[in-house]
């Protein structure tokens, strides 16, 4: 049992002597999901070989947050957030759908390898998706009304696009900032690092695609139902996530900041809902044909 | 004797010679230039002007026309232009004009917005391959992209033709299914011409965000309601 960590162990040991010598020298990581071909030079010496906790945390501990170690004005320093595959991106949507007690999705799903790819499309297809069964759900509530004239509403795409996009990204960003300034100097028990936090509110977003898309069947009691279940499970994985770093802090600020992310997370929903898809409250034509009967009557009357 | 002596050391006689300056020296010290043979065949300076435009217009029918029939050629990505993505674009913001008679924000996209879903929407796309590894370069991505558009422009065209005999259940039908139709003919080809430039484990991250884009475009097509 004691050699095949000790191999280990050396292996790590010769390469962290070489990127000292030479810190600009690209690396091979040796995990079995990245390929050669990673951009950024240096990035980190993964040794993600073994699926057991202790083996991530000590490698997560030693590298002490990933960061590229080319300037932010290169192609590569973007190039290293977009170092995913397709199966690694189907996993953390999956990660996503199905939030389990025991697992926090930065350690388990994204293993200091956020990335950009995720967060960005999946708001894209929120947008579209949103805006797109919003004009469906109203086209099919007032079908039948004569007087009703399509209207394609292409206006939505624009609002839809600017909530869901202030919402994923600036949200994250004061939360980031907030749950930083707590910590305040130790930094390495817990914080996670703004591209993590950017990447759990993408991913968590993902269950919203499926319901918009169901809310266009036009029953009030099933919305609800879908609201509700959408807004358990991407609210859990949120809380999930955060519960463990905000925990060691005082109880109320613990409870305010847990409370402060549902309740964020929950007036995107129900606002989204409200607004783009509206159901017809006023009823058409018969209202308006009583009174000018009366009227009729009353001057034939005359 | 002085011949002999001459012939013993070579250039011996020639430190005390000196040409009077009366004797005219003259030639022709011009290297002819065979390079001026290569340039002939590069410089259009000369041709005439329709020899110059018909070149252009020779080749992106020939793009058009590979579109029509993808097949996995290379000399749509080699040789990019971006004047048929323009032309196609702006044909299609133009059809999609006259949407909305009464003009309020309700109505559909106006020519601004389709011009800026086209063209934005692809340079985040070519964006979003170069950065997942892709070895496209950013020009010829927008080039492919842009010309696959060409199937929804038809459609878009027919789509009108269409809607002038009536707006009802039939027509919507067959709206439907040209629409379709052309959504599909564009994905297929277009990842015809980008699928052999991404790395093989990330291909299906690329192929999404063309898919999404051209089902947007298409529903753009789809809701067009004179």
């Amino acid at each position: 049992m004691a050699s095949p960590n000790d191999l280990q162990f050396q292996e790590f040991e010769e390469a962290a002597e070489l990127l000292s010598a030479d810190p600009g020298a690209s690396t091979l990581s040796m995990s079995a999901s990245n390929t050669p071909n990673t951009a950024a030079g240096g990035e980190d010496v993964k040794l993600d070989l073994s699926e057991d906790e202790e083996g991530q945390e000590e490698s997560s501990e030693l590298l002490g947050g990933q960061k590229p170690t080319s300037g932010f004005w290169t192609f590569e320093y973007y190039q290293s957030f977009f170092n995913v595959d397709t199966v690694q991106v189907l996993d953390r949507v999956k990660g996503s759908v199905m939030p389990l007690p025991g697992r926090n999705f930065v350690k388990h799903h994204l293993r200091s390898n956020p990335d950009l790819y995720g967060p960005f499309w999946i708001c894209v297809t929120l947008v579209f998706s949103v805006a797109i069964s919003g004009n469906l759900s109203s086209f099919l509530s007032q079908m039948g009304d004569p007087a009703y004239h399509y209207r394609p509403q292409f206006h939505r795409v624009t609002i839809a696009a600017v909530v869901i996009f202030v919402y994923a990204w600036l949200v994250p960003i004061g939360l980031w900032g907030f749950l930083t300034w707590r910590q305040g100097t130790e930094r390495q028990v817990g914080g996670y690092s703004f591209l993590e936090t950017v990447c759990v509110y993408g991913y968590s977003l993902f269950i919203y695609i499926p319901t918009s898309v169901l809310w266009i069947i036009p029953f009030e009691w099933l919305r609800w139902t879908l609201i509700l279940v959408a807004m358990v499970i991407s609210g859990s994985v949120l809380v999930l996530t955060f519960w463990p770093v905000v925990r060691d802090d005082t109880k109320v600020m613990a409870v305010a900041t847990v409370a402060t992310i549902v309740v964020l997370h929950t007036l995107l929903a129900i606002g989204c809902k409200l607004y783009f898809f509206q159901t017809a409250i006023h009823v058409p034509s018969p209202v308006t044909t009583p009174p000018p009967a009366h009227i009729t009557l009353a001057t034939t009357a005359h | 004797m002085a011949a002999a002596e001459d012939a013993s050391r070579p250039f011996a006689g020639l430190s005390d010679v000196s040409i009077s300056e009366d004797i005219p020296v003259e030639g022709d010290i011009s290297v002819p230039l065979g390079s001026s043979r290569r340039d002939d065949e590069f410089s259009t300076l000369d041709e005439p002007v329709k020899e110059t435009i018909l070149r252009d217009l020779r080749a992106v029918g020939n793009k058009f026309i590979h579109v029509l029939y993808p097949k996995r050629s290379s000399s749509l990505l080699r040789d990019w232009d971006l004047w048929g993505p323009l032309l196609l674009c702006v044909t299609l913001a133009l059809l999609l004009q006259g949407g909305a008679a009464d003009s309020d924000d309700q109505g559909g996209p106006q020519f601004a917005e389709v011009f800026v879903i086209v063209w934005f929407g692809s340079i985040i796309i070519t964006l979003n391959s170069k950065l997942l590894g892709g070895t496209i370069s950013f020009f010829q991505s927008l080039c492919v992209l842009g010309y696959c558009i060409m199937p929804l422009t038809v459609a878009m065209a027919v789509c009108r033709v269409v809607l002038l005999s009536g707006s009802g259940t039939v027509s919507f039908a067959v709206r439907l299914a040209v629409v379709t139709a052309s959504f599909g003919w564009s994905t297929f080809a277009s990842t015809a011409f980008l699928a052999d430039s991404q790395p093989p484990n990330r291909k299906a991250l690329v192929v999404y965000p063309v898919f999404l884009f051209y089902f947007v475009i298409g529903w753009m097509i789809l809701t067009f309601s004179p």
